[in-house]
């Protein structure tokens, strides 16, 4: 039997993969998304609002939460997306901060104070709905909609002329960005059964973008991998102490130099597929 | 001279200015089904502003663009793409990381709604994955299926954009200096290319410097200079016309 320890460690491995993919996929198009801890917070507080004083089933609220939170994101994303690069990073962060800021004065959730009693969820429930998500976007990977996304982050302009409706395809992966972190948030809710404003914050934002980053951010396996390796190598340094922290900083940076496309990249996939056919 | 044949392509009276730079003065110009018309004119003279104007990049400041008789005036670019304008770029403009084949997969035309767009490429749409098999053959880029574009030479690169533009399907190509930095062998490749597809039924407008080149290959030929039009006619007339030798042969030596 697992500990609880390690147990713990696991479920904060999958919601930090979903909320990892959701960056990678915004980032598909080109473009760096630092506000989708708002989005999780919309997650997380939808679907406990849904689970504790409605009495839905929770599969059903994560999937009600997941709906709304990328009709939220169609919305803002499609003025949202009128920026880029930069701009687009600090609007999302904005956004990102509003949320927290909706949920610390929304007294009927508990506001500054927080909201409890949510039950709490299953390892094996949490995994599966992020196992189920990553398969998802490997598929999709494979698609036709992912060419058109890579093609769209390469040169809108040359994209267009092909026939590809850029704003839309824009949007709808905003749209599915913002729907794949409220999952991430509601699970993040039955898992700890307490949620509070700050558990959204810029932070988790950051926590996201780094998984991705490290993992290696054209792929999506890149995330898990990412994700395993945000939360699990912090534990094993812990016996450096609060140096630590440092460390991690340190060798983060030290992969960024040397690796800069993250740990997984899709020349590796395609290596394994060539000698697959070969 | 145009008879009675609807044009497949008309811009007419088209002005585009650029603060109060005259990039483009009324000019006006018809391609006709299964004609390669080419525009010639000196470095700056406007030829790329036409095709930014007429593939609905840039919003003309007066005049219209028509495709098979109906205005696509500054509709944005995808819409003028599907309704069956293809495009090449003077400065390549290939999609960074893909390759060859994904490249002719990306440009195929689909609904916009429908779940072939979500599933893998391979089993969700067998059709487009054939048409792509028979443009990697047709443009001799079988053996570079699988590389990355941006790291094959440049006139494949080319070719590879020349690709993926009739993968979208178009009606009428628009090319960009397509023999740009190519040498005579690479050049008149392409220019059986272009007769090749002519002979498919598609409508050909392009651009270039080379008037061996263009005499060679156009039906019909537009002179530009300083965003003014200041001949057309069939190659043989605009060979012997005064005012292009003049304007033209002038600045480019
Ligand atoms: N986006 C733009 N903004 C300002 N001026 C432009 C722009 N595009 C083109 N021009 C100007 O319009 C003129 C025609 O350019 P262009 O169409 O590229 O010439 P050509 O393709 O015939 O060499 C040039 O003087 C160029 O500087
Ligand atoms: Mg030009």
């Amino acid at each position: 039997m697992m500990s609880t320890y390690y147990a713990g460690l696991l479920a904060d491995v999958g919601i930090l993969l979903l909320g990892a993919l959701s960056v990678y996929i915004i980032l598909a198009t080109g473009q760096l998304s630092l506000g989708n801890a708002g989005f999780m917070g919309i997650g997380a507080y939808l679907t406990s609002y849904l689970t504790v004083t409605m009495g839905v089933p929770l599969t059903l609220a994560l999937v009600i939460a997941a709906a709304a939170s990328g009709a939220i994101g169609v919305i803002i994303g499609f003025p949202a997306l009128r920026l880029r690069g930069i701009y687009l990073a600090m609007a999302t962060l904005g956004f990102g901060e509003m949320v927290r800021s909706f949920f610390l004065n929304f007294d009927a959730m508990g506001g500054a104070g927080g909201f409890h009693g949510m039950r709490h969820v299953s390892l094996g429930y949490i995994w599966t709905w992020a196992a189920a998500i990553l398969l998802l976007v490997a598929i999709l990977e494979h698609s036709q909609i992912w060419l058109e996304l890579r093609a769209v982050r390469d040169d809108e302009t040359a994209a267009a002329l092909v026939g590809l409706d850029t704003t839309t395809i824009k949007v709808g992966a905003f749209g599915f960005a913002a729907a794949v972190a409220a999952i991430a948030g509601g699970l993040f809710a039955h898992h700890h059964v307490y949620i509070e404003p700050g558990n959204f914050s810029f932070e988790r934002s950051i926590d996201f973008v780094l998984a991705v980053i490290l993992g290696g951010s054209t792929v999506g396996a890149g995330a898990l991998v990412g994700a395993l390796l945000l939360v699990m190598l912090p534990e094993h340094l812990r016996f450096l102490a609060d140096w630590r922290f440092a460390v991690f900083g340190g060798l983060l940076i030290a992969m960024l130099l040397v690796r800069r496309q993250g740990i997984l990249d899709r020349s590796l996939f395609r290596f394994f597929e060539f000698r697959r056919s070969a | 001279m145009t008879g009675k044949q609807q044009p497949r392509l008309e811009a007419a009276g088209i002005t585009k200015m650029f603060g109060g730079i005259r990039a483009l003065n009324d000019i006006s110009l018809e391609v006709l089904p299964k004609q390669i018309v080419g525009i010639i004119g000196p470095n700056g003279a406007g030829k790329t502003t036409t095709f930014n104007v007429i593939t609905g990049a840039y919003r003309p400041s007066t005049g219209e663009v028509r495709l098979d008789g109906k205005a696509v005036t500054a509709e944005p670019s995808h819409l003028i793409a599907r309704a069956g304008i293809s495009r090449t770029f003077q400065n390549i403009r290939l999609f960074g990381d893909m390759t060859v084949w994904e490249h002719l997969l990306v440009a195929q035309p689909h609904s916009d709604f429908t779940l072939r767009r979500l599933l893998p490429t391979r089993w969700a749409d067998p059709q487009a994955f054939r048409r792509a098999e028979e443009i990697l053959e047709f443009l001799k880029l079988a053996d570079v299926k699988d590389r990355i574009a941006r790291s094959l030479p440049y006139g494949i690169q080319r070719r590879v954009e020349i690709a993926r533009a009739i993968s979208a399907r178009p009606k009428l190509l628009l090319l960009d200096e397509p023999v740009a930095g190519m040498n005579h062998d690479e050049a008149d490749d392409i220019r059986r290319l272009i007769l090749t597809l002519r002979d498919s039924g598609l409508s050909i407008l392009l651009i270039d410097h080379d008037m061996a080149f263009v005499m060679n290959l156009c039906d019909y030929l537009y002179v530009l200079d300083f965003g003014v039009m200041i001949a057309q006619g069939r190659p043989d007339q605009i060979r012997s016309n005064p005012v292009v030798l003049d304007a033209y042969l002038g600045h480019a030596t």
